[in-house]
């Protein structure tokens, strides 16, 4: 008898709470928690003690001098308008570019179709790293590339303008290209996803009413991938907007992003609690953005 | 479709070539026999003989095959366990928590889920001496956090596929709980949780800015070792070690994608098979 009670305990509530469980923990002591921390950390007082801050004590048990610092010092504000209107221009020129290849996608032969899909793909799965660093060796001053364009520049522009190099690294410029770069597939594939589902009768129909192509784009096929633009768009901007990698190898170093600013706070200046602040206000900052996503993610995949 | 669409394929066209010629030039260069990587001076294999024979360079990757491996193995059963969780209870106390939690993680910027990381572990190793220091063990654990994420979405969007009615069946005919999983749920849903595995394994091996934060001295692994040669510059020795891990992980993934595709067909195939013989 209580053995089968067991039994019965162990099926309905036991294993249930062992599934659940397992996982919640461990999300809560890796991931929650580090990030409670940090919340804490935004408002302590940086100290020259090791680990470098303070709470309580001789020191106000919760200051807002960071936060205070972050709205009046403009090298904060500076760098976040860097970083949104880096990973702007970064979202346009991938939808610029994505959305002829998305569209280009649903239009070509199966067969072509799973190989340009698999090409697309494929880059997710390499380096992230290394496919930065491949821009690098491309818009070095001496790389053939550099003087491909050099010349052609030289060669289009009056004589007083031309240049011997043309400066493509460390700048935003080299930001945006390669963040173009390594985020295209975020923007291709649920573009894609929104695309494909199209109904393509309905562009016939339009067709047969007498609208021309152009028209039949704007007035048909373009509402109707919305969804897949906005969620594409926040999987672009969204990462470009913290990104540290890029910055660090491309970038600019006189106007920094905000994701290298959270890296060198730390690592440089010691001032864990500065770090943590802007942290906190960056992701402050990226809440309506993730929650446009997770509205429009559902309707790009059509579940509603 | 009869029609060309010049455009679209023009800018198709342009969009794969700007995908592939950083790649192919990468890879080009590290064919490359000058000293300068920028600068072609004749072809020359010396610089892959360099790289196999750098102890530094092979002891890196060693230790990112064994932090990967390790990852990504722990990953997936959390990450299959909270998929399915989240498409099989849909009740229960503290599940907006958990599916903000499993989310999360996603969208989070590295650099701050690297940086709340760090500090955790130094509070935790001032406060109960665990982990004294940072190395193998914490690189681990962040990876295994941010990638479990990563299979439980992928696992989560199988099951909701998955067929509810054989796992009920088995119910009624008197299997336990946790039967129904290993001998129903994860044999269906077992495609998923390979690639949840790769992506997995594939995510850890390529990780920088939370490996940068949770390491400690001796602890270089082979994103490191390249972040911190790649900050000063373009040299042809990263050109060849970027073009062996870029074909091994492109071919890789082609083959995979291949077996995959294949399996899907067949399954398909067999379905079909099975439903015609019910008629």
């Amino acid at each position: 008898m209580t053995r089968a009670t067991l039994q019965r305990w162990l099926d309905d509530k036991g294993w249930p709470a062992f599934l659940i469980g397992l996982p919640y923990l461990w999300l809560v002591v890796f991931f929650l928690l580090p990030f409670l921390v940090v919340v804490v950390m935004s408002v302590a007082t940086k100290t020259t003690t090791a680990p470098p801050f303070s709470l309580g004590g001789e020191h106000p048990w919760i200051s807002l001098d960071t936060y205070a610092r972050i709205l009046t010092d403009g090298l904060y504000l500076r760098a976040f308008l860097t970083s949104l209107v880096n990973a702007a221009i970064a979202t346009f020129f991938c939808l610029l570019i994505g959305y002829p290849v998305a569209l280009g996608l649903t239009r070509v032969s199966h067969s072509w179709r799973n190989i340009l899909l698999m090409l697309v793909i494929l880059p997710f799965w390499t380096s992230f790293l290394l496919r930065v660093y491949a821009w690098m060796g491309l818009m070095g001053k001496t790389s053939w590339f550099n003087v491909m364009l050099t010349d052609a520049w030289n060669f289009l522009v009056p004589i007083d303008w031309a240049v011997r190099s043309i400066p493509m690294m460390h700048s935003n410029f080299a930001v945006i290209l390669v963040m173009v770069y390594t985020y295209l597939p975020f923007m291709i594939l649920p573009l894609y996803a929104s695309l494909e589902r199209l109904d393509p009768t309905l562009d016939e129909a339009a067709m047969d009413l007498g609208s021309r192509p152009a028209r039949v784009f704007l007035d048909v096929t373009l509402p109707q991938s919305i969804p897949g633009i906005i969620a594409g768009g926040m999987l672009v901007f969204i990462p470009a907007a913290g990104e540290l990698v890029i910055p660090t190898l491309v970038g600019d170093a006189g106007s920094p992003m905000i994701g290298r600013l959270i890296s060198d706070e730390f690592s440089q200046a010691k001032d864990w609690p500065m770090a943590a602040a802007i942290a906190v206000a960056l992701l402050v900052l990226m809440v309506g953005p993730t929650m446009i996503y997770s509205r429009y993610q559902a309707k790009a995949e059509g579940s509603t | 479709m009869k029609r060309r669409p010049t455009f679209l394929i023009s800018v198709m066209i342009f969009g794969f070539a700007f995908f592939y010629i950083p790649i192919l030039s990468m890879i080009v260069y590290s064919f490359n026999a000058s000293r300068l990587a920028t600068v072609w001076g004749g072809f020359s294999t010396k610089w892959y003989v360099a790289l196999f024979t750098n102890d530094k360079v092979i002891d890196a990757l060693i230790l990112s095959l064994k932090i990967a491996l390790v990852s990504a193995t722990i990953s997936t059963i959390l990450g299959t366990m909270s998929g399915i969780v989240l498409a099989r209870y849909t009740k229960f106390r503290g599940r907006t928590l958990f599916s903000g939690l499993v989310t999360a993680p996603l969208i989070m910027p590295e650099v701050i889920t690297g940086i709340s990381l760090l500090i955790f572990f130094i509070l935790l190793g001032n406060w109960i001496g665990w982990p004294a220091s940072r190395g193998f063990t914490t690189i681990t654990l962040a990876h295994i956090t941010f990638s479990a994420v990563f299979v439980t979405t992928i696992v989560h969007a199988r099951m909701l596929q998955a067929d509810r009615a054989i796992e009920e069946a088995a119910m009624d005919l008197g299997s336990r709980p946790w039967q129904v999983m290993f001998d129903i749920t994860l044999p269906v849903i077992s495609p998923a949780i390979l690639s949840g595995w790769l992506l997995a394994f594939t995510i850890s091996l390529d990780d920088v800015v939370i490996t940068a934060f949770t390491t400690g001295p001796g602890s270089t692994t082979l994103p490191l070792l390249i972040w911190s040669k790649v900050k000063l510059g373009v040299t042809p020795d990263i050109n060849a070690l970027a073009t062996l891990m870029v074909v091994t992980v492109g071919l890789g993934v082609v083959a995979a994608g291949i077996i995959m595709n294949r399996a899907e067909k067949r399954r398909q195939a067999e379905e079909r098979l099975a439903f015609q013989r019910n008629d």
